[in-house]
């Protein structure tokens, strides 16, 4: 099975750790991962700032870069959802639809590969904290990826799952409108973060690091004391201390 | 947007704003205002929980939904034949139809049928459609008092308020507010509040029942909406609570309907998917206390249908953003909405808040104003708004597309495209990263611009030495 | 062109070319007509109805002029309308005055009168809702509205199970009015306070 990372341009840049923490993990269960260099972005920012022309033609570059591979495993729920809720309406336009139905129903969010792919839930790891997980919307809305990341963190050694009150509501990132709107989007972190305050957790996971990069923020700002790790560091984690904090 | 159609441009009431201020700083004064996010916090909650029971109850609310869907995709894909087969069944039947191409028709329709009676007042039921097109306005321009009689409508209107809710126009107001607009504005309406009001919601609701008892008792002449439309039969549906539209519906001689022509569905039969989905998804209860249905003139009242375009087959026109038409009116996307429950409803500048508003006002009304350009913005897409809708509406996608249409700042044009540049080719994006890795200790704690929204109540993340890609160059992916 | 004109012409040519939509029905739609009254209906009926703060009341049909003949006299024993074609073994043989609406009532003459007494077309298990088609035993529209107070004497038979069961079985041409529990209002913080315009008290009496 050829498998290939799709980083996402927030992760390569910003969150290098993520991507380190999927290849680690994904080999450990002995699946050997690619990283076709090309890869860029999947447009989803273009699209929904307003400039979809931009976003069409990265779409296209995407299916280009990632055609062949039988899986492509995505560490981030938004840019998932990206390539399969709007690819299929964007290439009806841009005349690249064979492409997206070819490619698409490959891509997989992380759970989805360990869970339904691999048929894993149990990928050995071990993290001895409290932690609460954010589902966030468009792996929640837009993957419907359920209870995955849940199954997979109660199976990890030590961890304690908390629940998160109100979890379903969005963290009020939403890309450019956590710029646009910024004083409805801070008002909707803060209440996530009072949220997460509540549960006593010392960590918050999510599968995407620009939810977390929002609540992380705020949460940092607030010297609350909570870190905020993706859903692949913790499952990469093998042994107490060893997994990549911010 | 387009406007290749003949007739005049449709306008929605802006609610007394200019248009000047965007949505940001509407909802950045109305998020500092306490009361009200604790009213709306407390409102939308209770129902969010109540939707959510009610919807459960049914195993079959998913084939409801895609019902609901499609009988109105359905319907509006043959609009020209259903409107005509609505306007034969309710000649038929003894009413008489008008046809509205914009509010200014639609108002002086209503002003020349009410003038007809020789009334000078008029009893309203709560309906969408008068608002959007300022009835009452027009109506007391031409010397004609229009009562409303909903209870929200009531609370609103004695307090000279507008409404920040479609379901609910006072959801912004809690009982004690209520109380104190009854004390001071009932006498100035009609019969005075009693003086020992307090503010128990069942006596607010018995003073608002003593008010308006004996104008119900009175009135020659009613204006309503309706909630649905049957095309085959000519019958009107109105859905709702307190028997203010019964009242008004069945005792005065006269009854005038406007109604929006998306309001149509094809058959009778089609009745037995939105009378489950309606009241489920929009007061969270197994069914509204009152739904009235008539056909045409009944027992012996004259009845008027004002059929109202007013923008909408613009909207029929846009492939993506037709949709909206499908919206019944049920609140559902605003109580679930995050955004909403924070910027309140009047942040939005028109008679549609919330998501529904964001998408249905700037098609209704074009994106002329900096408000109604901001609109498609004042989202974060987190869907929840889609995953209520019993008319599955995807609102996010459409709220995307409206984006695309915006006029953008130079600033975000000349940042958009130089990341698009960036992201063209992989070497330009390791460059990038590479000089972002070397400045790294030169980002400061607040961001200048646009981005200062951010660094006042948010850290910047660090950026890392080394992204993703050069490790994994320098390291062969981690062998080496 | 006239408006209506304008108005078609722009619907034609904003929907040219989009293609039809079928309609899928994937839900649960009327029962067979052979289905008849089950007790499990009946006690459904009775619960949602309940939900509403309507007061039900389950009696055999011999026992319905007793439930009515308390039910009115906890009202003050006073004036009630009875609507032409109501079955006369359902009232109690004294202590009322009843009122029939020939000639026709005035808004006010019902605004006076201690309550009505109706029939109804059909009601519906699921939802706790009666729906009054201004048929035998019911009368017109203003008959249930204007008085402060309501019961309505439901037949086993007129009991279905969900809104589809009851949308088959009405006719459209007749006005219709879906009662489920005493008038009611939401919009003081989305919370449900019984009795604002329409009667205030709703009876349900049920028989078995």
């Amino acid at each position: 099975m050829r498998v290939a990372l799709f980083i996402t341009c927030v992760n390569d840049t910003l969150f290098p750790g993520t991507g380190k923490a999927v290849v680690t993990l994904l080999r450990r269960l002995g699946v050997d991962v690619d990283f076709p260099e090309a890869q860029t972005c999947c447009g989803q920012m273009h699209l929904n700032t307003g400039y979809r022309d931009e976003g069409v033609r990265l779409a296209r570059r995407f299916v280009d870069v990632f055609a062949g591979y039988d899986a492509v495993v995505v560490p981030s729920g938004s840019c998932g959802a990206m390539v399969r809720e709007h690819y299929p309406r964007l290439a009806e336009e841009g005349g690249f639809a064979a492409a997206v139905a070819e490619t698409v129903p490959k891509v997989y969010d992380l759970s989805e590969f360990l869970i339904d792919v691999l048929g894993v839930t149990d990928v050995g790891a071990h993290f001895p904290h409290k932690v609460t997980y954010h589902p966030t919307c468009h792996s929640l809305r837009g993957l419907h990826l359920g209870d995955r990341p849940a199954r997979l963190l109660q199976e990890v050694k030590g961890l304690e799952l908390v629940p998160l009150p109100a979890a379903e509501q969005c963290c009020g990132f939403g890309g450019t409108f956590a710029v646009k709107n910024p004083d409805i989007s801070a008002a909707m972190c803060g209440d996530k973060v009072r949220n997460i305050l509540d549960t006593g957790a010392e960590v918050l996971c999510a599968a995407d690091n620009s939810c977390l990069m929002h609540i992380g923020g705020t949460l940092s700002r607030q010297k609350a004391g909570v870190r905020v790790m993706h859903l692949a560091e913790i499952l990469a984690s093998t042994e107490p201390e060893h997994g990549e904090s911010r | 947007m387009t406007s290749t159609f003949l007739g005049m441009p449709g306008t929605v009431s802006m609610m007394g704003y200019s248009g000047k201020e965007g949505f940001p700083d509407n909802a950045a004064k109305a998020v500092r205002n306490s009361q009200l996010r604790f009213n709306l916090r407390k409102a939308t909650g209770t129902i969010r929980e109540r939707r959510a029971s009610v919807v459960a109850e049914l195993p079959d609310w998913q084939g409801l939904r895609q019902a609901g869907k499609a009988i109105k995709d359905h319907t509006l894909r043959d609009l020209d034949a259903y409107l005509v087969q609505l306007e034969e069944a309710v000649t038929e039947a003894g009413g008489h139809v008008h046809w509205a191409r914009d509010a200014a028709e639609a108002n002086r329709i209503v002003t020349g049928l009410v003038k007809a009676t020789g009334e000078t007042q008029v009893v309203k039921v709560k309906s969408m459609a008068t608002q959007e097109i300022g009835l009452n306005e027009a109506l007391h321009d031409a010397g004609i008092t229009a009562y409303e009689t909903d209870l929200a409508e009531l609370i609103v209107q004695l307090g000279d308020d507008w409404p920040s809710h479609i379901l609910v126009p006072a959801i912004h107001r809690n009982r004690s507010e209520i109380r104190e607009i009854f004390v001071r504005h009932m006498a100035e309406w009609g019969r005075p509040a009693p003086e020992t009001l307090t503010d128990d919601p069942a006596a607010l609701a018995e003073a608002a029942r003593l008010h308006l008892r004996e104008r119900f008792l009175s009135t020659k002449v009613a204006i309503s909406g309706a909630n649905f439309m049957i095309a085959e039969t000519g019958t009107l549906v109105v859905l709702e609570s307190e028997g203010n539209g019964r009242m008004c519906l069945t005792l005065p001689e006269t009854l005038i309907s406007v109604v929006g022509i998306e309001k149509l569905l094809p058959t009778w039969r089609d009745l037995e998917v939105f009378l489950q989905l309606l009241p489920r998804s929009s007061t969270g209860e197994r069914m509204n206390p009152y739904t009235s249905m008539w056909t045409g003139a009944t027992e012996g009242q004259e009845f008027h249908l004002v059929l109202l375009d007013n923008g909408r087959t613009d909207v029929l026109a846009d492939k993506v953003g037709r949709q909206a038409l499908r919206c019944i009116r049920c609140s559902a996307c605003l109580n679930v909405c995050p955004v909403y429950e924070r910027a309140g409803g009047h942040a939005y500048g028109s008679v549609y808040p919330g998501p529904i508003g964001a998408i249905l006002t700037p098609q209704l009304r074009g994106m002329g104003t900096e408000l109604d350009r901001s609109l498609p913005f004042a989202s974060s897409l987190c869907g929840a708004c889609y995953e209520v809708c019993p008319v599955a509406i995807d609102i996010p996608t459409v709220l995307v597309e409206l984006r695309a249409r915006a006029r953008h700042g130079v600033a975000e044009r000349a940042g958009m495209a130089a990341a698009g540049w960036v992201f063209k080719r992989s070497g330009r994006l390791a460059r990038a990263q590479r000089m972002g890795g070397r400045m790294r200790r030169l980002v400061p704690k607040r961001l200048p611009g646009p981005l200062g929204g951010w660094t006042d109540t948010r850290d910047v993340p660090a950026i890392p030495k080394e992204s993703f890609r050069d490790w994994w160059t320098r390291t062969d992916g981690g062998n080496r | 062109m006239n408006a209506r004109d304008v108005i078609l012409a722009r619907v034609r040519a904003a929907t040219e070319g989009a293609p039809p939509v079928e309609i899928p029905r994937d839900y649960r739609g009327p029962a067979p007509a052979s289905q008849t009254a089950s007790p499990e209906l009946a006690e459904l009926v009775a619960d949602r109805i309940r939900h509403y703060k309507a007061d039900v009341h389950v009696v055999d049909e011999a026992g319905v002029a007793a439930v009515v003949a308390e039910a009115l006299a906890g009202r003050g024993a006073g004036r009630f309308v009875v609507p032409e074609g109501f079955p006369r073994e359902w009232l109690p043989p004294e202590g009322f005055e009843w009122v029939g609406d020939e000639p026709e009532l005035t808004a006010s003459d019902l605004d006076a009168v201690d309550g009505i007494v109706t029939t109804c077309a059909v009601a519906v298990a699921e939802t706790g809702t009666i729906v009054l088609d201004a048929g035998p035993g019911q009368g017109r529209r203003a008959l249930t509205l204007v008085p402060d107070f309501h019961l309505c004497v439901v037949r086993p038979e007129q009991v279905v199970a969900g809104v589809p069961d009851a949308v088959a079985r009405l006719d459209p041409a007749r006005p219709l009015t879906w009662i489920s529990g005493p008038s009611a209002t939401s919009d003081i913080e989305l919370n449900r306070v019984e009795g604002v315009h329409g009667p205030r008290t709703l009876v349900v009496v049920l028989v078995r």
